[in-house]
């Protein structure tokens, strides 16, 4: 595919490549700063932070905020719920998408124009945030995990996906199976599900992170502190933390190694870490799966 | 007449015996749906309700459109309105573009490793939560943050990006580009792999240069994915990322900053004053839909690509 534009070596193609990867280094060295500056100044001296000093490397190393940040417990406790929200969340997605995706999958399920219809329409139409605020209040949720995990269940969009990657498969596959005297769900579980496995792989990782990234709700529906996942401990530090400014002096300390913005820089890599680890084994993945997705349903 | 229901009855059991499993499978997925978005749905006639703790949902009395005429005749609400859509158009003419040029600037690169590593760099941010963008974005954007401190090299500056209202819009719509910009592209990367190879053949045979080519032969070829997700978005124009704009709300931009999510929030959740907040939301969902709905229909009549 990339062959195409070797034919043209002329004088203008080479200056018109010239031109297109000079700006896309500059866009990724734009995209790109942010995330370092950041990595940067939690490592460094927060005296030499705030005097502007920290720009293109660490200057007076040090793991002083990291240290400082972890002698929260709160910080650990609301880890350690963000992990089981992310865990457990993603469970669910997953066994909820496929036994989903599979029965629409199939040409011979009867209802399935009526099935598809019906949850094609919650993309395009909602009751919004405060009935189903309410609906989740009169369920008994509020203030339980299943408010975290259970109105999220199936994210539409990665259903679709999966979905196309099952009707992807060939059906002959499944008659076989079927007259071996397989039943749908030993199909799904042995069949579907092994072969579309780079596909789930990325819905995992979509999944995994919308999970974890998550504030709003745990907002909207837990109460209590010990239930609060890392992001609204984020939140609370980093944003709410900016408009009182008294906030930042009570975290202020006689160490010099720690300034408000390394504190901030380090919390940032904390909570941002686990993604950091895993994206660059995963991202070659995901770009398949997308692509999948994008092939219309 | 008896006889033609007895069919279908016994058809429809027949279909129902084969698909057993898959009603079976299907059945908490369909639960799924049921109560966490028809029954959000039906809540939505709590706007012609007075919302009562005790009767619920279900059993609170109809006041007809006392809270519809409520919002109607409050300015407040029509200002939100007014900077929920100016927000959103100048997010559409800004952030639509970026994704499609940066896809076709990709597809220029020869060199794979280098276009590998700018994809890598591109899509990273769009997995980073909205708290830590937003957090990033108050320590760059404070008056000593880094921002300030690079114009201040250039004797500008220092602004006040987050306090003053008018650089709200901005902020918003540029940290939104530098999220999802290199995420957006991929779709329009998948699309171009698909246009046909003998069309760049026959221009450079008549004579197009590289540029020439990607107006003549890239652009056409992927502009039904463009026009797809073009209706995608107008389909959004209610729906801003109003989670970051919850965060990044100060009681000074609060004027400019204010959309009809962050006000529903505010009215329903904080104030509890539900059965108003619900009129609010379905008047915007229902816009939305409006939006959604002419934007397939004109797609449909000029250019054959519709979503549905």
């Amino acid at each position: 595919m990339a062959k195409k534009k070797m034919i043209g070596t002329s004088l203008g193609g080479h200056i018109f490549s010239g031109i297109n990867a000079f700006l896309l280094i500059l866009i990724t060295l734009i995209t790109f700063y942010p995330l370092y500056y950041v990595a940067i100044t939690s490592v460094s001296n927060g005296m030499l932070v705030m005097q502007g000093k920290v720009n293109l490397y660490p200057i007076g190393l040090t793991l002083d905020s990291y240290r400082s940040i972890m002698t929260d417990p709160q910080l650990f406790q609301s880890l350690w719920n963000s992990v089981v929200y992310t865990v457990l969340g993603t469970a669910i997605n997953l066994i909820m998408s496929c036994l989903c995706a599979f029965p629409l999958s199939r040409r011979t399920f009867s209802g399935r124009k009526i099935f598809t219809g019906m949850i094609v329409f919650t993309m395009f139409f909602g009751g919004g945030m405060i009935p189903l605020y309410l609906v989740i209040k009169e369920l008994k949720m509020m203030d339980t995990i299943w408010a975290i995990v259970l109105p999220v269940a199936i994210n539409t969009y990665n259903m679709v996906i999966i979905r196309t990657s099952f009707q992807s498969l060939p059906e002959s596959l499944f008659e076989s199976a079927q007259l071996d005297g397989a039943n749908d769900f030993t199909i799904l579980f042995r069949i579907a599900i092994p072969l579309s496995k780079a596909v789930l792989a990325t819905m995992v990782l979509f999944y995994a992170v919308s999970h974890w990234n998550s504030y709003f709700n745990a907002m909207l529906y837990l109460d209590s502190k010990d239930k609060y996942p890392l992001q609204i401990i984020l939140k609370n530090k980093l944003i709410s933390g900016l408009f009182s400014e008294e906030a930042s002096q009570t975290g202020g300390s006689t160490n010099f190694n720690v300034s408000d913005s390394t504190l901030r820089s380090a919390i940032i890599m904390f909570t941002t870490l686990p993604i950091l680890i895993v994206y660059p084994f995963v991202q070659k993945y995901f770009v398949k799966g997308v692509m999948i997705g994008s092939l219309k349903g | 007449m008896s006889n033609s229901k007895g069919s279908t009855w016994q058809a429809f059991r027949k279909a129902f015996a084969r698909d057993k499993y898959l009603y079976l499978m299907f059945l908490l997925p369909f639960l799924f749906y049921l109560i966490f978005h028809y029954m959000p749905m039906y809540g939505i006639t709590l706007a012609f309700k007075d919302y009562s703790i005790k009767q619920g949902i279900w059993g609170s009395d109809w006041v007809g459109l006392k809270y519809i005429e409520k919002f109607i005749g409050d300015p407040y609400f029509w200002q939100v309105f007014k900077n929920t859509i100016v927000l959103n158009v100048y997010n559409l003419l800004w952030s639509f573009p970026v994704p499609i040029i940066l896809a076709l600037m990709l597809n220029e690169v020869t060199h794979t490793k280098f276009k590998k590593m700018v994809q890598t760099i591109s899509y990273l941010p769009h997995f980073l939560s909205v708290v830590v963008v937003v957090g990033m974005l108050n320590t760059f954007l404070s008056s000593n943050g880094v921002i300030n401190e690079f114009l201040g090299v250039f004797g500008l500056g220092p602004y006040r990006f987050l306090a003053e209202p008018k650089y709200f819009r901005t902020v918003y719509i540029a940290s939104g580009i530098w999220q999802s910009a290199g995420w957006g592209s991929i779709i329009y990367l998948s699309a171009l792999s698909a246009v046909e190879q003998e069309l760049y053949e026959a221009a450079q045979i008549d004579g197009a240069n590289r540029w020439q080519q990607m107006l003549h032969v890239t652009l056409p070829g992927i502009a039904p994915t463009i026009t797809i997700m073009f209706i995608l978005e107008t389909g959004n124009i209610m729906n801003v990322s109003f989670q970051k704009i919850l965060l990044l709300m100060t009681s000074s931009n609060q004027v400019i900053s204010d959309v009809i999510s962050t006000y529903v929030y505010r009215i329903g959740i904080q104030d509890a004053n539900f059965s108003y907040a619900t009129g609010i939301g379905l008047f915007q969902s229902i816009v939305a839909l409006i939006f959604v709905t002419t934007a397939n229909f004109i797609s449909r009549r000029v250019g054959e690509t519709s979503l549905w």
